[in-house]
């Protein structure tokens, strides 16, 4: 049933793309419908795969002669994403409803994007995994390059071509796999359980995780990240930072981890204090941790601000994937989906809300306008958002990044320290943005000048429902998570056990 | 020697030669007074004919499993596994060539335009069977001769005039070449025919002066695929002839030379460099394929014309599709000197899949992209990157093909494209293990990510950037249906490519 979600996503792109132009009404509506059957699908499939290991959900040969079938399968961890790509899905389309420029294509883009994702989640095949990991590719270029702001053909030609470097080196790790295992299979289980010879998972590990990493947005390959979020419209950046961003770290989860784990054994070696694959990557994710932050910290673009949060919060994904226990990765995880929905609600608030009433996201511009008045919705949405992203008890941020520094506590005490320096930096940059965009007491410059009950001062447009309804639905996901974890962890734990069984440790 | 059989042999390419001087006599003869369009589509259609008789001819014709002079140690032509789906191809992608000319008005001349277009492909027909130095010389020249005059055919353009000339010196020196190496061959071994070249070589073992053949024959064929550095004339050719003639010498001709490449390769390489725990011959085309790649590839990033830059992702193709071609040969001549072993067979079987794969699949994709050229120019009178701005409005069904073909040669799955790629180089890396290889892969899938940058870049102007001019563009119906349909192709055989795989295996022997 969960398949349907990838059929659904595609053939909805398909019908937008072919529907008569110049009804926008009409592309919304069945990006809507499509968007909503999808996550319904998810939903179901999630509480429907409650309690089951790994399920096969198709398996048929696609190229017999080369061992390549259509596989589509979901454990746990596959079906958390999926119900996360359902809710950015849902809440994308509603924070575009005023999409007005090609409505069509943009609606099609974006599904097709949303099915690409959808894939890359169900895949039980290294090789479907990656189609559905370019497919993804070509609609954020576009989304970006015709629906953004700031800089955008810049920003999305850089992404594109950081995606496709990225999947460049997945690519050759995957012939190398491929061939090196005796050109049988490309089957996730099959290569597997194919015995990889150490060495060759001692080079090809690095390679393939990278590949996917830079889609996570590990320093120093995040760049493409602020730049990318800041330029994409709305929905693109929610879906960028809610679950493209999760497709990098997906994959470095299920195929660099899942298949060449003896890629993380020691070196035999140590050069001040790294003395393995995991050691360098764990050091990468807490510099990214620690410089997002820091670089947040320095905004004085609304935007880019969440864009180095987003940087910043993936770093604790990274760093729970290499602590390589249970309560780390069970942690990465769980940050995953949490950080999907919190990034998302943070750019709809930024770039929906209150970009688009108030057309600049620059701090000093927005400090005049007094937001917390004139606008008390965001403002109140944005403070709870906030709460979320700094990892307050109550919300899933809480959960997520705790089990994170348990997990990596026991292996490097230092580094974990370091990477809670960055959740107290992070408390600052969210409070400074706060205060900043809508608390602030500034009045516009001389000759500007506006008075706190100034008649002329025009009122924004209302809070439409589409806003109210996505706002509602992600608030409402992340508490729920953040104060019963367990409906999700049921659902983590056992997925994340078989995995690290299958080789690590 | 008996002309019946000869004339059975060779039905394909005398039903093309057949309809070549009737679409001369038709035109002459009956439709002189008559208006261009009705000459127009009297010609293609009869062109296109001729292509379907010679694909029916080729059904049937080729029962005999090889012909020669005097027994089957002189073979000429020989029916041998890669050779009907190539010159499938070959006929198909002529037929789709001539069908783009209804929306050109370049000549007057269209019988003799088709008539020439037919003749050449028969060459192509020939050179893709031959296994006589002879033979291919003379399949090549016909081929090659013919598309000299097809670039010169747009009269009254001193680009397309500057461009033949070009392509003429070019090509003539590359024959001068060519002819030079099998003049090597031929006093070496005393023998014009592949078979016993190779028969010679195995048995005394390659001398120094073969080498020197084999880079002479290397160049001369390396002009015809437009391999660095052999490739100069590709982009001026590209550019400066009629846009149904670029396409015909981007995809027919390449399909010929590719499948000639295949059989060469296959009877020496393996021979020669089995011996060698250095395989040279196969060395010197690793040598060119990787300067294709990078030439090709990183030349495209500075252009302003589509047509150049097709020119030179051309030139970047032909780089992977050598790199499939010499490492085919790298392991199974290692593992069996002198006899096809059953793994050596099956291995040469996959990478030879991977190429004729790559090279039909390419050659379509091409006369497509060749077709949206084609139209965008007539309406705008250039082929820079500028006059396809806000394509997406002047005409959304071919701004749909030009985005599926481009990210199709660019590699994005699920397009065909892509398949071809990761078909050929699993093929490279499944046939010959080893660092060089290995090496060589890399560098091709980092390179096709650099590609991305300049295929988005006119997809770019189609899609994202504001139009200056927004009035329609028009293209002929048939034009149309061709290119949606070719676009479907490559959706289709991208998703299911097996279908294309598995009618390429279905001429294979049985194991």
């Amino acid at each position: 049933m969960l398949a349907w979600t990838i059929y659904l996503s595609f053939a909805g792109a398909l019908v937008l793309a072919l529907l008569p132009r110049g009804n926008a009404a009409l592309a919304r509506g069945v990006a809507l419908c499509v968007a909503v059957a999808g996550l319904a699908l998810a939903v179901a499939g999630f509480v429907g795969g409650m309690g089951h290991a790994r399920m096969v959900l198709v398996d048929v040969p696609w190229v017999a002669s080369m061992g390549i079938r259509f596989t589509l399968a979901a454990d746990g961890i596959s079906r958390l994403l999926v119900l996360l790509t359902g809710l950015a899905a849902v809440a994308g389309v509603l924070f575009s409803w005023n999409i007005e420029l090609r409505t069509n294509e943009f609606f099609a883009f974006f599904l097709a994007l949303i099915g690409g994702v959808y894939g890359v989640f169900l895949s039980g095949d290294l090789f479907l995994l990656f189609v559905f990991y370019e497919i993804a590719i070509v609609p954020k270029y576009f989304l970006i390059a015709i629906w953004g702001s700031t800089r955008r053909e810049y920003a999305a030609m850089k992404l594109a071509l950081y995606s496709f470097a990225g999947s460049a080196m997945v690519l050759i790790g995957l012939l190398a796999a491929y061939a090196t295992a005796g050109s049988h299979s490309t089957g996730l289980v099959e290569l597997a359980r194919a015995g990889l010879p150490v060495s060759f998972q001692m080079w090809v590990f690095p390679l393939v995780f990278t590949g996917f990493a830079i889609l996570a947005g590990m320093w120093p390959f995040h760049t493409w990240a602020p730049t990318g979020h800041v330029a994409a419209p709305t929905a693109a950046s929610m879906l960028l930072a809610g679950v493209v961003m999760k497709l990098g770290a997906y994959g470095c989860l299920r195929v660099a981890i899942g298949l060449f784990p003896h890629g993380l054994d020691p070196w035999g070696f140590s050069f001040i204090g790294i003395g393995s694959w995991r050691d360098v990557f764990a050091l990468l994710a807490v510099i990214g941790i620690v410089y997002g932050a820091l670089v947040a910290l320095a905004q004085t673009d609304f935007k880019f601000v969440i864009g180095y949060s987003s940087v910043s919060h993936m770093g604790f994904v990274l760093l729970g994937l290499m602590a390589l226990n249970q309560i780390g990765v069970t942690g990465a995880v769980l940050q995953m989906f949490s950080h999907g929905v919190i990034a998302g609600l943070l750019f709809a608030i930024v770039g929906r809300i209150v970009y688009d009433r108030t057309h600049t996201r620059q701090f000093a511009e927005l400090e005049p306008m007094h937001l917390s008045r004139r606008l008390p919705f965001a403002a109140w949405a944005f403070v709870i958002a906030g709460m979320a992203s700094m990892g307050l008890p109550g919300f899933s941020g809480f959960v997520a990044e705790l089990q994170v520094l348990v997990g990596a506590w026991s292996v490097k005490p230092w580094w974990t320290l370091a990477a809670g320096v960055g959740i107290v930096i992070g408390v600052a940059y969210t409070w400074r943005a706060l205060q900043k965009a809508f608390f602030s007491d500034a009045h516009a410059p001389h000759g500007l000048h506006m008075h706190v009950h100034d008649p002329h001062e025009h009122a924004f447009a209302a809070i439409t429902w589409p806003e109210a309804t996505g706002v509602a639905l992600l608030v409402g996901v992340s508490l729920a998570v953040g104060l019963y974890p367990r409906i999700l962890l049921d659902t983590i734990e056992p997925a994340v056990k078989a995995l690290l069984a299958g080789g690590v440790q | 020697m008996n002309y019946a059989d000869l004339f059975r042999v060779t039905l394909p390419e005398t039903a093309l030669e057949v309809a070549a001087l009737l679409v001369l006599i038709v035109d002459l003869a009956f439709l002189r007074k008559a208006a261009l369009k009705v000459r127009l589509a009297a010609a293609v259609v009869l062109g296109v004919a001729g292509c379907g008789a010679a694909l029916w001819a080729l059904q049937y014709s080729r029962v005999i499993w090889g012909f020669g002079l005097h027994g089957s140690h002189e073979l000429l032509l020989l029916n041998t596994f890669y050779v009907p789906p190539a010159q499938a191809g070959i006929l198909i992608l002529t037929a789709f060539t001539l069908l783009l000319l209804l929306d050109s008005s370049f000549t007057r001349h269209v019988g003799e335009y088709v008539a020439v277009v037919l003749m050449s492909a028969a060459g192509g027909m020939l050179i893709a069977a031959a296994q006589d130095l002879l033979v291919i010389f003379i399949g090549i020249e016909l081929l090659s001769l013919g598309l000299y005059i097809l670039t010169a055919f747009a009269k009254s353009s001193g680009k397309s005039a500057e461009a033949a000339i070009k392509y003429y010196l070019f090509g003539g020196m590359s024959a001068a070449f060519l002819l030079f190496g099998f003049s090597y061959f031929y006093g070496l071994t005393g023998s014009t025919n592949l078979h016993l070249i190779q028969q010679v070589i195995s048995s005394s073992g390659p001398s120094p002066l073969f080498y020197v053949a084999w880079i002479l024959v290397v160049a001369g064929l390396g002009f015809k695929v437009a391999a660095v550095p052999f490739h100069f004339w590709a982009p001026d050719t590209y550019e400066g002839a009629p846009a149904p003639a670029a396409a015909f010498i981007a995809s027919v001709s390449k399909v010929a030379s590719f499948a000639l490449l295949i059989s060469i390769g296959m009877s020496w390489m393996a021979t020669c460099d089995g011996a060698q725990p250095l395989p040279r011959l196969a060395g010197i085309l690793l040598v060119v394929a990787a300067a294709s790649m990078l030439v090709g590839n990183l030349a495209a990033l500075a252009q302003v014309s589509v047509r150049r830059l097709l020119a030179y992702s051309a030139i970047a193709h032909a780089g992977y599709i050598l790199l499939g071609i010499a490492s085919h040969v790298n392991f199974a001549g290692r593992e069996a000197p002198s006899d096809f072993s059953r793994a050596a067979q099956s291995s040469t079987f996959l990478s030879t899949n991977a190429v004729l794969f790559y090279v039909l699949t390419y050659g379509l994709t091409t006369v497509g992209a060749f077709g949206v050229v084609g139209v965008v120019e007539r309406a705008t009178g250039s082929d820079r990157m500028d006059s396809f701005l806000g394509l997406h409005r002047r005409n959304p069904v071919l701004a749909a093909v030009l985005l599926v073909l481009f990210l199709s040669l660019a590699g994005i799955p699920p397009l065909v494209g892509f398949w071809a790629k990761f078909n050929l180089f699993a093929a490279v890396l499944g046939v010959s293990a080893g660092p060089v290889p290995f090496a060589l892969v890399c560098l091709a899938v980092a390179l096709s990510a650099v590609s991305l940058y300049y295929y988005l870049q006119v997809l770019k102007r189609a899609y994202v950037m504001p139009g200056v001019d927004e009035t329609p563009i028009k293209a002929h119906p048939v034009t149309t249906v061709v290119l949606v349909a070719i676009a479907a192709a490559v959706v289709v055989l991208g998703c299911f490519p097996s279908l294309l795989q598995n009618w390429i295996s279905s001429f294979y022997p049985t194991l």
